[in-house]
């Protein structure tokens, strides 16, 4: 179960850190959801893993439970991180259409800043 | 319970979806509401200041959720001077923007400027490290929406570049968190504090982690090197009085390093001891230099204002680094400074654009060449920290405050000869900018790119003027008082370096 959580964090880390170094901004978006997939699982992970127990406490017997925490927070994390997504997703669409392409870097010309009336 | 405490986030959460949703479309409603609603948060500032003056620190538990369960706000002096140096960099922003019709280039200027400040607002008064993020979050999405207010390629694209390094920071900011309340079983600060000094020493590896990837995403908010990158392109494609508002935006990262680690990680526990003063003091100094050869080498206005502000976050995190109350108190000036005069600056560089365009280079006169020139010298004098203005105490105070430190020398020399090569860039840009052009008729019209593609409606040079003058009177006000100025600081730094009483209050579960 360690291993699976741990290897699964790790291999969705790997993945979006190699997307999100591409170029383009199509990758550089997919990496950036891969990455929040896996700070997902990792902040669940947080609370320690125990399997088939339930978010609560029992005060009649004596059972295992999980620590509840982690899911308020994946639950405030994964709103938010969609939302970030989705607005990535809209600013990235307008730069595409604006521009006419979807370079993630800045070209010599843009480079040369906002008024662009360097020489 | 003390209801001002949560006032200064509540007001602006409830105005800005008030101009959303009911003053939709118009737009001079919304410019009305918007100055009355930043007047009123100035009020609210000046009242919590007040109150927290005194010494007490006062504990908001939001729901009335007994702290380290439910989420606390916590105003305490330091907390209380940030948001009124948020509200009183807001106002002239906003009468600025008004004035010179940038709210009118694109949809929304009013409700996210103010989902902005209550952004800011929260995060610094926010008591709790999970809600920290969540404030950033509403900081960042809203600075989203303002950075690419106006629209063009450039600006969106550099959008893009903005977005994606923000998003990946907040990643990297519940890393953090997940990482910490992993080790420690708890997201309030207070109680984070007390049990990293429980810890066993051979159980602090995990918490040296989460301590470091948390400074890290401090200091990508606060344009630290090597974490600086996003911030030239974006500030300077930004629209420029949006800019302005963003040079708060860097300080919300370093008020963060200085709560957190004063609080729970500082120099003196042993788990994390020598981990925030040994990166960051380099960091710092390579910043404050970077952020110097910027200013040298910029080719228009609203990249070496960007500059600037990394120069001066340079200087400001040199003094935090130090971790003393003497350096912390600098420090505090320091920002108050270092917000105004960036802030003042960016608006002399939207003056500027408006009306030749950026280029630092020599082009056809522009109208009002005297006063905007006059307004760009004391900008530049605050900025490269030269008597009379309060830039010349914030940095004499730094450099006393490093002088018993043991990297004194190496401090000194960055700082003065950073503050040397400002000087060289900034009348270099000035001179190239107001003087040559006299001379340069020739050369061209001033022809305009994206900033200025369409015509300002009816902008109020009057009142647009008077909004900077606004921040030069604050940068005055700011050197005549001085001494009061810097008792504050400095008691707000005693407050800082006993961080007992911070956490009693907050786990003492009085109200």
């Amino acid at each position: 179960m360690e291993a699976l959580v741990a290897s699964a964090v790790g291999v969705m880390t790997t993945a979006g850190i190699f997307l999100i170094l591409r170029r383009r901004t199509f990758p550089v978006i997919l990496g950036l959801s891969l990455i929040t997939y896996a700070v997902n699982v990792f902040l669940f992970a947080t609370g320690r893993l125990a399997l088939n127990a339930p978010a609560v406490l029992n005060k009649y017997e004596d059972v295992p439970y999980t620590d509840p925490l982690p899911q308020a927070l994946v639950l405030t994390a994964i709103v938010i991180s969609f939302g970030m997504t989705a607005v990535i997703v809209m600013i990235s669409l307008s730069a595409y259409l604006s521009a006419r392409n979807d370079h993630i870097d800045m070209n010599a010309q843009d480079n040369t800043d906002a008024a662009g009336d360097d020489a | 319970m003390n209801h001002w405490i949560v006032a200064p986030i509540v007001l602006p959460a409830i105005l800005a979806p008030f101009i959303i949703m009911v003053l939709r479309y118009h737009l001079d409603l919304q410019r009305i509401f918007s100055v009355a609603g930043v007047v009123g948060l100035l009020g609210i500032a000046l009242t919590i200041t007040a109150q927290a003056a005194g010494g007490d620190i006062q504990v908001y538990e939001l729901g009335n959720w007994p702290a380290p369960f439910g989420i606390v706000l916590v105003l305490d002096r330091l907390s209380a001077m940030m948001v009124l140096l948020t509200a009183l960099l807001a106002l002239p922003i906003v009468l600025y923007a008004i004035a010179s019709g940038w709210d009118d280039r694109g949809k929304h200027f009013h409700a996210l400027f103010h989902f902005q400040l209550m952004g800011v607002c929260g995060a610094f008064l926010t008591g709790d490290a999970f809600n920290l993020f969540v404030f950033f979050e509403v900081l960042l999405i809203a600075s989203y929406g303002l950075m690419t207010h106006g629209g063009g390629a450039v600006r969106l694209k550099a959008g893009v570049q903005y977005v994606a390094y923000n998003l990946l920071g907040s990643t990297l900011f519940l890393f953090a968190l997940g990482t910490l309340y992993a080790v420690t079983g708890t997201l309030n600060m207070a109680d984070m504090a007390v049990r990293v000094a429980e810890l066993p020493a051979e159980d602090t590896a995990l918490l040296r982690v989460g301590a470091v990837l948390l400074l890290l995403v401090f200091c990508i908010k606060a344009a630290v090197l090597p974490l600086h990158f996003w911030l030239p392109a974006s500030y300077a494609n930004a629209p420029l009085p949006v800019a302005a508002l963003f040079a708060i935006m860097t300080k919300v990262g370093a008020y963060s390093i200085l709560r957190m680690y004063t609080l729970g990680f500082g120099p003196e526990v042993e788990a994390t001891q020598g981990l925030v003063g040994t990166w960051l003091q380099p960091a710092a100094l390579v910043t404050l230099a970077i952020g110097a050869i910027g200013i040298l080498g910029a080719q228009h206005i609203a990249r070496m204002v960007a500059f600037c502000a990394i120069a001066s976050m340079g200087t400001l995190l040199v003094a935090i680094s130090l971790f003393t109350e003497a350096a912390t108190g600098a420090a505090l000036y320091y920002v108050y400074h270092s917000t105004l005069a960036t802030a003042l600056m960016f608006l002399v560089a939207d003056l500027v654009v408006e009306r030749r365009g950026g280029a630092i280079a020599p082009t056809a006169p522009m109208p009002q060449s005297g006063l905007v020139s006059a307004l760009f010298f004391v900008g530049a004098i605050a900025l490269a920290g030269m008597p009379p203005l309060s830039g010349f105490i914030g940095k004499l105070l730094v450099l006393d405050a490093a002088r018993g430190a043991p990297d004194a020398n190496a401090i000194w020399a960055v700082v003065l000869i950073g503050s040397f090569v400002t000087i060289v860039g900034l009348a270099r840009a000035g001179t190239l900018i107001f003087w040559k052009s006299h001379d340069a008729q020739h050369i061209g019209d001033g022809s305009q790119g994206d900033v200025a593609e369409q015509p300002a409606p009816e902008p109020n040079p009057a009142l647009a003027l008077t909004s900077v003058f606004g921040l030069v009177l604050g940068l005055v006000l700011l050197t005549l008082f001085a001494g009061p100025a810097l008792t504050y600081a400095t008691k707000t730094a005693e407050q800082l370096y006993t961080p007992d009483a911070y956490i009693s209050a907050v786990l003492g579960g009085e109200e």
